[in-house]
C-alpha cells in the first residue's frame, strides 16, 4: 500500500508562527492533507522566494522534516531558493524555440548581461534563467519577462525589449 | 460612448498566445474608441494573433489579424460605416452586404479553417471562457446533466461505446480505464484531470483550458459521477498562470450554479472540485509521479502494478485523464457515443487537436479527424515549411516521440500507425524541422531536456538520457564514433525495456528514430567530421 503521507496542515494552529509571509501562505493553501507544494506556492508567491528561515518555520508549522520539505522545494523547477532579481528573464528553451533560435536569444544575453542562465546580474535587476515551454509555441521564440510573455523575439529587438525593465 | 461605433463589438482573443502578441493593447485601444469589447480565448490560429473578430447587427462577422493598436481607430470608423478596413483576413459566413467585401476571402473556404472538425475545440475563441452563462448558452453542461440521469454504468457503456482513447498519449481506452477504477472495491475513490502539460510544443491544453474551461470541468465531472467519486482534482501547472486561474474560476461559477457542490440538480450526488498546482517537472505527467505531487511529495513515479485505478492517491482507487480527453467526454454525452465516432479511423475515433510550431509556415493549435495523414495537416493547413524552405522531418509525440521524414507525411495521424514509423501520438504536439536542422542536434536538444528531467529514481533513465547525451555531444563536436551509433541504439533499447516509468521508456525515441531515419547525418558527423546543414560547432 503507498504511503498516504497524511501530514495534515492543521498542526500550524498549534504553532506560533513568526513569519508573516509564511503565515498569509499557510493560512491561504494549508486547507488539506498533502497540501506541502501550495503552501510553497503561496509563500514564494508572497515572499518572492523561499527563505531557509521559513522553510524551518514551515516544517514546524505542517509537522515535515526540513530535509523533506528541501526535497520537494529542490525537486521541481517553479521553486527558488535564491533572492529574486527585480525582473526574471525567462528564455524558452522548448523545442520550437529551439527551432527558431532560442540559442541565439542567450548569447545576446549572456553578452549583454554577463551573466549565465541561474544567475542574476550584480546590480540585481535581472535573474536569468531558462525554462521549457510556455505553450505559446506558435509565437517561438518566445521570452518571459516577470509576468510578461513576449512572442517572435529576434536578438534585434531583444535590447530594447530590456529596456522596458529598469 | 461615442455614438459611431455602436452596434459594434469588437472579440478580442486574450489567451496566453494573443497576449505575447499584443492583444491586450488591442482591446484596450477598441475600448477607447467606445467599442464595445468581447473578451474570448484563442481560435488556435496563433499566426494571425492578435486576431479580432469584428461584429455588426445585420452584418456577418469579420476577422482582421495582426491588428496592432494603431490600426483599431480605422477598423472601428469603417465598420461604424459599414466598410471593410484594411487587413481584413476574412468574413465568417456569407459576405452580407459589407461594402468591399468581395474580395476578402470567407473563413470557410480557407484550408486553414475548411480542413478542421472543430468539436473539442469549438468554443475556443467563440465564447466568454469567463462566463458560465455563455457556455450554457452554447449548450454546456448538458452531458453533465444527463450523465446524473443515467446510471454510472451506463455513462460508461456510453464513452467506451464511443470509442475515446487517452488523448494524453498512451491512447489507453478511456471507457476501460473508468471502468477499471469504478470495479476498485476501495473507496473513496478519486478523480483528477491532468493539465500539468509539459511537453515543449505542445500547447492544446492551455488552449482550451484558457479558451473553455467549463467544458474541461464538466468532463471532470462526468468521469467523477463514473467512477464514483466525491472528490476530484484538477493537476494544472503554476507557469501556465491564465490557465490555472481560468479553471479555477469555472469550478467557483459551477459551484454557484449548483453543478457543484451536495445534492446536485436534486439527485443525491455530491462532488467537489480542487485545484492543485504544480510547480512544474516534465515526469509529472506520469501518473504515479502526478499523484505524488499532489501529495505534496517529490514528483517520482513508481512502480505499477498497483495500477492508480486500484491504488492512487493516498492510497485510494484514482483516475487520472487528459484535459483534452475530458474536453471530449462532455461532448460524448452530450451528442451520443455515435455522433463522436462518426469521423476518425477504425481503431483511433473521433477528433484531436494538433498543434503546430517549428519551422512552419502557419502555426496554430488545429483540430482534424485522427487518421488524417499527417501532410495535410502541415502542408495543407500548415501552410509547408516556412520561407519557402523544404521540410526535412516533423517531430511528433515531443521528447518522447520520433520524427516522421518528408517522405512519410503520407502516414494517416493515428496511435498505431505512428507507432509502427517509430514515433508516437504523445499528446499532439507536431515540430516542423526544415532542411537547416540537423538530425544529430535534434536529438541533443531532446536528451539533453530528458536528462535535466529525469527524476533519478531508476538508473536505466537517469544514467542511460545522460550517456546518450553525452555521446550525441560527441557527435556534435566532432568526436563522434561510428560505433557509438550502435551503442546508442543498444543503450536506447534497454532503456526502453528497463526504465520505471513512461517517461524513461521513452526517452530513447527520438535516438532511435531519428538515428534509423538520418543514419547517413550521423555517420557524416563520426566520419567526415562534418555537419551538413552547419549547426553543430564540429569542435
Amino acid at each position: 500500500m503507498a504511503y498516504a503521507g497524511n501530514r495534515c496542515g492543521s498542526c500550524q494552529a498549534t504553532y506560533p508562527v513568526k513569519s508573516p509571509a509564511l503565515k498569509r501562505a499557510l493560512e491561504k493553501a494549508a486547507t488539506r492533507p498533502g497540501c506541502l507544494m501550495m503552501v510553497l506556492e503561496a509563500l514564494q508567491e508572497e515572499a518572492g522566494n523561499l527563505e531557509k528561515s521559513d522553510l524551518e518555520e514551515l516544517s514546524q508549522a505542517l509537522c515535515i522534516p526540513l530535509s523533506e520539505i528541501y526535497g520537494v522545494a529542490t525537486f521541481y523547477h517553479g521553486f527558488k531558493l535564491s533572492k529574486a532579481a527585480k525582473h526574471a528573464i525567462r528564455v524558452c528553451t522548448g523545442t520550437a524555440c529551439h527551432s527558431k533560435g532560442d540559442e541565439s536569444l542567450l548569447a545576446v544575453l549572456r553578452d549583454k548581461l554577463g551573466i549565465e542562465p541561474g544567475q542574476s546580474t550584480a546590480d540585481g535587476r535581472f535573474s536569468l534563467e531558462v525554462v521549457r515551454c510556455f505553450g505559446a509555441c506558435a509565437l517561438a521564440p518566445v521570452v518571459k519577462i516577470d509576468n510578461d510573455i513576449h512572442g517572435k523575439v529576434t536578438p534585434e529587438s531583444l535590447p530594447t525589449l530590456l529596456e522596458r525593465y529598469t | 460612448m461615442s455614438s459611431m461605433v455602436e452596434g459594434i463589438t469588437a472579440k478580442v482573443g486574450l489567451a496566453t498566445c494573443g497576449l505575447a502578441a499584443g492583444a491586450q493593447q488591442v482591446a484596450d485601444a477598441f475600448s477607447k474608441e467606445g467599442v464595445h469589447v468581447w473578451k474570448v480565448g484563442c481560435l488556435g490560429l496563433c499566426h494571425l494573433e492578435p486576431l479580432v473578430e469584428i461584429q455588426k447587427e445585420g452584418y456577418p462577422p469579420v476577422l482582421y489579424s495582426k491588428v496592432d493598436p494603431s490600426k483599431v481607430s480605422l477598423i472601428a470608423k469603417a465598420s461604424a460605416a459599414g466598410l471593410i478596413a484594411e487587413g481584413a483576413y476574412a468574413i465568417h459566413g456569407a459576405r452580407g452586404n459589407w461594402k468591399g467585401a468581395d474580395i476578402i476571402p470567407r473563413l470557410e473556404e480557407l484550408p486553414v479553417w475548411k480542413l478542421q472538425t472543430r468539436r473539442v475545440m469549438s468554443n475556443c475563441g467563440v465564447i466568454d471562457p469567463q462566463s458560465i452563462d455563455e457556455y450554457l448558452a452554447v449548450g454546456g453542461y448538458s452531458g453533465f446533466k444527463r450523465a446524473l440521469t443515467i446510471s454510472p454504468e451506463q455513462v460508461i457503456q456510453e464513452v467506451t461505446r464511443s470509442g475515446l482513447r487517452g488523448r494524453g498519449g498512451a491512447g489507453f481506452p478511456t471507457g476501460k480505464k473508468w471502468a477499471l477504477c469504478r470495479n476498485s472495491p476501495n473507496t473513496p475513490r478519486y478523480a483528477i484531470c491532468n493539465a500539468d502539460e509539459g511537453d515543449p510544443g505542445a500547447f492544446m491544453n492551455r488552449v482550451l483550458l484558457e479558451g473553455d474551461p467549463h467544458r474541461v470541468l464538466e468532463g471532470l465531472m462526468i468521469s467523477a459521477y463514473a467512477i464514483g467519486s466525491n472528490q476530484a482534482y484538477v493537476f494544472v501547472r503554476a507557469e501556465k498562470k491564465l490557465a490555472a486561474q481560468r479553471i479555477a474560476q469555472a469550478a467557483e461559477a459551477a459551484k454557484d450554479k449548483g453543478f457543484l457542490g451536495t445534492e446536485i440538480m436534486g439527485t443525491p450526488y455530491s462532488l467537489q472540485v480542487n485545484v492543485a498546482l504544480s510547480a512544474g517537472s516534465f515526469v509529472c505527467g506520469e501518473e504515479t509521479a502526478l499523484i505524488a505531487a499532489i501529495e505534496g511529495k517529490r514528483g517520482m513515479p513508481r512502480a505499477r502494478p498497483p495500477f492508480p485505478a486500484q491504488a492512487g492517491l493516498w492510497g485510494k482507487p484514482t483516475n487520472i485523464n487528459n484535459v483534452e480527453t475530458l474536453g471530449h467526454v462532455a461532448t460524448i454525452l452530450a451528442n451520443g457515443a455515435d455522433w463522436f465516432a462518426q469521423v476518425g479511423s477504425e481503431k483511433s475515433k473521433g477528433t484531436k487537436s494538433f498543434c503546430l510550431s517549428g519551422r512552419v509556415a502557419l502555426t496554430g493549435a488545429y483540430e482534424i479527424p485522427l487518421g488524417t495523414p499527417a501532410r495535410v495537416l502541415v502542408e495543407e493547413l500548415g501552410g509547408g515549411a516556412a520561407e519557402g524552405r523544404k521540410i526535412k522531418a516533423v517531430q511528433t509525440g515531443g521528447p518522447s516521440g520520433g520524427c516522421l521524414k518528408a517522405e512519410e507525411l503520407d502516414l494517416p495521424l493515428d496511435y498505431e500507425t505512428l507507432q509502427q514509423a517509430g514515433s508516437t501520438m504523445g499528446s499532439g504536439g507536431v515540430v516542423v524541422f526544415d532542411e537547416t536542422a540537423c538530425a544529430v542536434d535534434i536529438a541533443k536538444y531532446f536528451l539533453g531536456f530528458t536528462k535535466s528531467e529525469s527524476c533519478g529514481k531508476c538508473v536505466p533513465c537517469r544514467e542511460g538520457t545522460y550517456r546518450l547525451h553525452e555521446m550525441l555531444d560527441n557527435f556534435s563536436k566532432g568526436k563522434g564514433k561510428e560505433e557509438d551509433l550502435e551503442k546508442m541504439v543498444y543503450l536506447g533499447q534497454l532503456m526502453r525495456e528497463a526504465s520505471l516509468c513512461g517517461m524513461g521508456q521513452g526517452a530513447s525515441n527520438p535516438v532511435l528514430s531519428l538515428t534509423s531515419k538520418f543514419r547517413e547525418e550521423f555517420l557524416q558527423h563520426a566520419r567526415e567530421k562534418k555537419c551538413p546543414t552547419g549547426v553543430c560547432p564540429m569542435r
